[in-house]
């Protein structure tokens, strides 16, 4: 998972390299580093912020290796979802069940269906539908797609995929 | 000057494409060491023949006067087996259930020793292998720009000008009445049969369009590219096909307020062939409107490259066999 951490360091030498190594030893992918060198706390410790890929059940380790070197953790707050497209779904998208079409992404817990439009021209006409998803990762965005897919041809819907992405 | 003989197998729009184009430029031809001459032109009904060339004002006045340029009842077969000619235009009708009279006619050239230029798809998506293996056997040039996009240069542009580069994968739309329809729907906000309905009056569709707007064409174009470009031994069946029947006005039109248009994307790499209608963003290289066909290559060294142009037309598509006469008889 991706998470972003506020921290503080002393502004003494060798600060960031303490703060680098339970990264390390944690085998958390280190993203960005944003050090504000200017904005001195009323601490007089100077904040950065890290964003960083790492196993979920690492964080916790993480940061109390942080706190064990003298490193002040303010936040810790996890990037759910980092990818995000529009799909079309034409067909008898209502009839079919819109909500369980939406339910079945929903269910995966790595992506959601934020976003609906939905446009009923008559009926026995065929349905549009467009349909924000959000995913936690590119592979789990694939995953959804997936369900989708196979949830479409069951509906005997068109699914119309950004050219971008594998279809 | 080389003088070159050849055979215009099929004298429909493209054959006669073919022949107007040879007397718009003959000049041209001769400024660059070429004289064409056309001793035989077959069309349904049966053929003209001059071994030493016919006139093509003359063949084409009389085409448009009575429907067809025959003077006895010969075929393309007998045509390449009975005149002598180096090289046969092969412009029949496509034929993707058995290859129709174009894959015997380019087959009986390969084994008389003759080249071949093709904008027939019909026997390239069916035999390519076949077609490339008895070309080779016979030490005959085989070319078929054509085949591909019309006038837009993609298998000379992806084998020759990016020579040396891989090719990675080669996307975008392939077929100009499908462009058309798509481009119609969303800026008149009508209904797929409405628009189809005009495409076919103003003669951009076919009466049975089935082969377009079901993606068949643009698998078959697919189908040659993987073969052509990429190495493989493809055939339809390889081809994952979507058409655009489906596509509602509705649909368009939330696509574009999001930033998008759909349009029918062909796409071929070594690992997949398919065809669907896919969204694509306003502002992409591949969203072009009208009948226009367009093509990204992604190369190795070169990255993307995008070319855009005329699918169809016959005079467009007789500028790529040009090309195609010029790259192999040419110095």
């Amino acid at each position: 998972m991706r998470v972003s951490m506020d921290i503080e360091l002393k502004d003494v030498p060798g600060q960031m390299l303490l703060a680098l190594q339970p990264l390390s030893e944690c085998k958390a992918n280190l993203i960005t580093v944003v050090h504000h060198h200017q904005k001195r706390t009323p601490r007089k410790t100077v904040p950065v912020k890290l964003v960083l890929e790492a196993r979920p059940e690492s964080i916790e380790t993480i940061k109390a290796k942080l706190e064990e070197n003298g490193i002040r953790v303010v936040r810790v707050g996890e990037h759910r979802f980092r990818e995000s497209i529009n799909v079309v779904l034409i067909g008898h998208v209502v009839h079919t069940g819109i909500r369980d079409t939406i339910d079945e992404i929903d269910r995966t817990g790595y992506a959601e269906v934020v976003d609906l439009s939905l446009s009923m021209p008559g009926i026995n006409m065929l349905s549009s539908a467009l349909m924000k998803i959000d995913a936690v990762s590119k592979e789990d965005l694939q995953k959804a797609l997936t369900i989708l897919k196979e949830v479409s041809t069951k509906k005997n819907l068109l699914m119309v995929l950004p050219i971008d992405i594998q279809a | 000057m080389k003088t070159v003989y050849c055979s215009i197998l099929g004298f429909g729009a493209i054959g006669q494409g073919v022949a107007e184009i040879l007397l718009m430029k003959k000049e041209y031809l001769e400024s660059i060491g070429l004289e064409v001459k056309v001793v035989a032109i077959v069309d349904s009904k049966g053929a003209t023949v001059n071994p030493e060339g016919v006139d093509l004002a003359d063949c084409l006045a009389r085409k448009k006067k009575s429907g067809t340029v025959a003077l006895e009842k010969i075929s393309g077969v007998e045509a390449i087996q009975s005149v002598s000619h180096e090289l046969v235009i092969e412009t029949t009708p496509t034929n993707i259930q058995t290859g129709g009279a174009g894959l015997q006619n380019m087959l009986a050239a390969f084994q008389t020793g003759k080249d071949v230029i093709t904008s027939n798809k019909g026997p390239l998506t069916l035999k390519y292998r076949e077609l490339m293996e008895t070309a080779k056997a016979a030490g005959s040039h085989f070319r078929f720009e054509a085949t591909v996009g019309g006038s837009m240069p993609i298998i000379n542009l992806s084998n020759e000008v990016l020579a040396g580069n891989k090719v990675k994968s080669i996307k975008g739309i392939l077929n100009g009445t499908c462009n058309y329809i798509l481009t119609r729907m969303l800026e008149e906000r009508a209904s797929y049969n409405d628009i189809l309905a005009e495409a076919m009056q103003l003669g951009i569709a076919e009466t049975d369009p089935t082969y377009d707007v079901e993606g068949i064409d643009t698998a078959c174009k697919l189908v040659i590219l993987a073969n052509a470009v990429f190495g493989l031994d493809a055939t339809y069946n390889d081809v994952e096909v979507t058409g655009i029947t489906k596509v509602t006005p509705e649909a368009l039109e939330m696509a574009y307020e999001r930033g998008h248009v759909i349009k029918l994307i062909g796409e071929v790499s070594r690992e997949r062939i398919h065809v669907a209608p896919r969204l694509v963003p306003i502002n992409h290289p591949l969203a072009v409107g009208g009948t226009l066909n367009v093509a990204s290559v992604d190369t190795e060294l070169a990255g993307e490259i995008t070319v855009t142009g005329k699918g169809a037309g016959p005079i467009e598509t007789s500028s790529a066999i040009l090309s195609d006469l010029i790259a192999i008889y040419g110095n």
